[in-house]
């Protein structure tokens, strides 16, 4: 078996838009390489802006698209194409979903506890009712819940924030080793907000599950995650442990979106340029953040940029991540030599600048 | 510029009244922005329809009144029914919606939309001139001129929304209302519409009334920011102070649940829910989920006090005036 419990190995979407002759093509997702592992359970964020193509993602991980291109690997066992030699039940048992806006999750005309019902039955986690219960009282306990409190209502009796948490407790129920959390805190108010995110981290302690969270949000993603994984236009530009990206970043578009976070106590400086167009940028076949990067070289304009591997199992998608690094007023001079060194020993060579994309990372 | 005085809007339903906004007594200074937090369903969006006069059946103003400070009547402060402040719409008093796609009409041009809306307050003599004024007026803002040929659904969630600040501030209005302007976006497309309208506000001298719950977007703009909770002020001050020291147990919690990148504190929410606005409670309405809570709490409601200048709050933990230089809490 695998020491991956998902690897998603090269993973592209296209969505065509308009007829056969003179429709254009729209790369969601652009080779996209990344893991979890399976011996210890960590939280991956996916953060990017709208149309960065992480939902995208996460529906092909949910298994809700098929990827035109590349595979989906669960526990070394690949989820699409003819050789696929895994079943729904086995998928759905170990990866559930969680969705954005828990008004839209539970439908206001059934009980909510229905689909906890349903979810325990249809996964054959429970034979009957009776047993179905006890492992329902079990799931709402462990994100704060009462059985009694849930039995018989509907959604439209509960708080965005106590239907979220019903929602986890659904995903949690067949005991799943993945939940994917496709922004499961933008609905939620501000003050309820982190006691869900708290949920993730008590689960990853208890019960070993690991998490991808998609999200926007950079100070939820850095709070709750281990790794993350930012993307633009369909990219993972820059991948990493959660502390050294958010806090040194090394693609401009990292550092942009950084310094577009509403935080209390930095105040934002008071100029951003937002783009016109946007569509032309998923078709460019060079770096896709050229028009908008504050150190864009002719290169950039020409040539796919080389997935520069960093050590510490970090990977930026830039022709000059040194330079730009180095460049930066905020970087301490201690900082400046230790990347300037771990670099020196990685950068490719000019023979691979041409090349798209680096290998499977594992 | 616009006042309200001890407002109470209920939405008067057959079977229950909503108090929504429960008496509120606010003032929007001239050239500021005031920015109103708190959580969805403490009444933020129906005090801002008080303030517009869009009020429409089973929303109702049951006490209170709004006053406004008119230029074109000599600067005298008048109450204003909302009947009178609809008269004033796009000249004296804009607004900026939070869903763009359903304000915008789908099948109707963007420069056709311009002129619906704001091209018939004004005295034009042709329709050349129009078209320059919005044209110039677009170049001012950055946006490019295309965008007036472009349907809505052709413009991107934050070109639209920018479309809007365009359209809700061509009369030079003076005082601008957005709700929730930014919800949809991502953070880099929410900082350039914000700065956006920050910038436009600052060219005008203008006052700008933003509403969200987000109240880290409040401390990047608003120079004051009031904080609602259940239908009720709890807390008006400037935004430096207010974050440095904020008095009400609920904005202390509100902004030490805010995570922070580069700090791995543990972060926790606020438990509980707020009181049903159909029949909240007689002392003060955040009670049940305050820490602090004391018998005089759940007797009567704490008034507004000023305890510092113009930093107000309604909390019996805050009674007196503070000396200053000395901290509380």
């Amino acid at each position: 078996m695998s020491d991956l419990l998902l690897e998603i190995r090269d993973v592209t979407k296209v969505f065509k838009r308009g007829g056969v002759l003179f429709g254009t093509q729209f790369l969601a997702v652009d080779h996209v390489n990344l893991s979890l592992d399976r011996q210890k359970p960590s939280v991956l964020s996916i953060v990017g802006e709208s149309g960065s193509g992480k939902t995208t993602l996460a529906k092909i991980i949910l298994k809700l698209h098929e990827p035109t291109s590349g595979n989906v690997l669960l526990e070394g066992k690949s989820i699409f194409g003819t050789h696929s030699n895994l079943d729904s039940l086995g998928y759905y048992r170990t990866v559930q979903p969680i969705f954005q806006n828990p008004f839209e999750t539970f439908s206001m005309r059934k009980q909510v506890d229905s689909y906890l019902y349903d979810t325990a039955l249809n996964l054959k986690i429970a034979k009957d009712r009776k047993e179905a219960r006890d492992i329902i009282t079990d799931a709402l306990s462990s994100v704060g819940l009462e059985i009694n409190a849930v039995a018989g209502k509907y959604a439209n009796q509960f708080s965005g924030g106590e239907l979220q948490r019903i929602s986890i407790a659904r995903g949690l129920i067949p005991r799943p080793k993945l939940i994917v959390a496709d922004e499961p805190v933008s609905m939620i108010d501000a003050s309820l907000r982190m006691n869900i995110v708290n949920i993730f981290l008590s689960l990853k302690k208890k019960y070993h599950v690991s998490f991808i969270y998609i999200t926007h949000d950079l100070s939820t993603a850095y709070y709750v995650s281990d790794y993350v994984a930012i993307m633009y236009r369909g990219d993972v530009i820059e991948y990493g442990s959660s502390d050294r990206v958010l806090t040194n970043p090394m693609h401009p578009y990292t550092e942009l979106l950084l310094n577009s976070v509403p935080a209390v106590g930095k105040k934002w400086d008071r100029h951003l340029k937002l783009p016109d167009v946007e569509l032309k940028e998923y078709q460019n076949t060079a770096c896709k953040f050229a028009n908008r990067c504050p150190f864009v070289q002719p290169v950039c304009r020409q040539n796919k940029p080389p997935r520069v591997q960093i050590p510490g199992d970090r990977e930026v998608l830039c022709f000059k991540p040194v330079d730009y690094a180095l460049d930066r007023t905020t970087l301490s001079l201690e900082r400046e030599t230790t990347y300037r060194d771990d670099l020196k020993v990685n950068l490719p060579g000019p023979e691979s600048l041409s090349a798209d994309g680096g290998g499977p990372k594992s | 510029m616009l006042r309200l005085r001890d407002i109470k809007a209920y939405y008067q339903t057959p079977g229950a009244v909503v108090k929504a906004v429960d008496g509120v007594t606010l003032d929007v200074g001239e050239n500021e922005i005031l920015g109103i937090a708190g959580e969805s369903g403490c009444g933020k969006s129906t005090l801002l329809k008080v303030l517009y006069g869009s009020l429409e059946p089973p929303l109702k103003i049951v006490a209170g009144k709004v006053e406004a400070e008119l230029k074109n009547e000599g600067g005298k402060l008048v109450t204003l029914g909302p009947r009178e402040i609809r008269k004033h719409w796009w000249r004296f008093i804009s607004y900026i919606p939070q869903g763009s796609m359903s304000f915008l009409n789908p099948v109707v041009r963007i420069e056709q939309q311009f002129l619906d809306a704001v091209a018939r307050k004004q005295q034009f003599t042709n329709k050349r001139e129009i078209h320059e004024r919005i044209s110039s007026y677009l170049k001012e803002l950055q946006l490019s001129i295309e965008v007036l040929n472009a349907y809505p659904h052709q413009l991107s969630g934050g070109m639209r929304q920018r479309v809007l600040v365009a359209l809700g501030t061509f009369l030079h209005p003076e005082i601008v209302l957005a709700d929730e302007p930014t919800t949809a976006l991502d953070v880099v497309t929410q900082k350039g519409v914000l700065l956006m309208l920050a910038q436009v506000r600052e060219r005008m001298k203008n006052s700008l009334v933003i509403v969200s719950h987000d109240i880290g977007l409040h401390y990047q703009i608003a120079h004051r920011i009031a904080i609602m909770y259940n239908g009720k002020i709890v807390e008006v001050g400037p935004t430096e102070r207010v974050f440095e020291m904020p008095l009400h147990p609920y904005t202390q919690m509100l902004i030490q649940s805010l995570p922070r990148v580069g700090d791995h504190k543990h972060r926790q929410g606020i438990s509980g829910r707020p009181p049903s606005l159909i029949d909240p409670p007689a002392g003060c309405r955040f009670a049940a989920r305050c820490p602090f809570v004391m018998d005089s709490c759940r007797e009567e409601m704490p008034p507004l006090l000023e305890i510092e200048p113009d930093h107000f709050v309604a909390c019996y933990l805050h009674r007196e005036p503070i000396q200053p230089g000395k901290g509380v809490r």
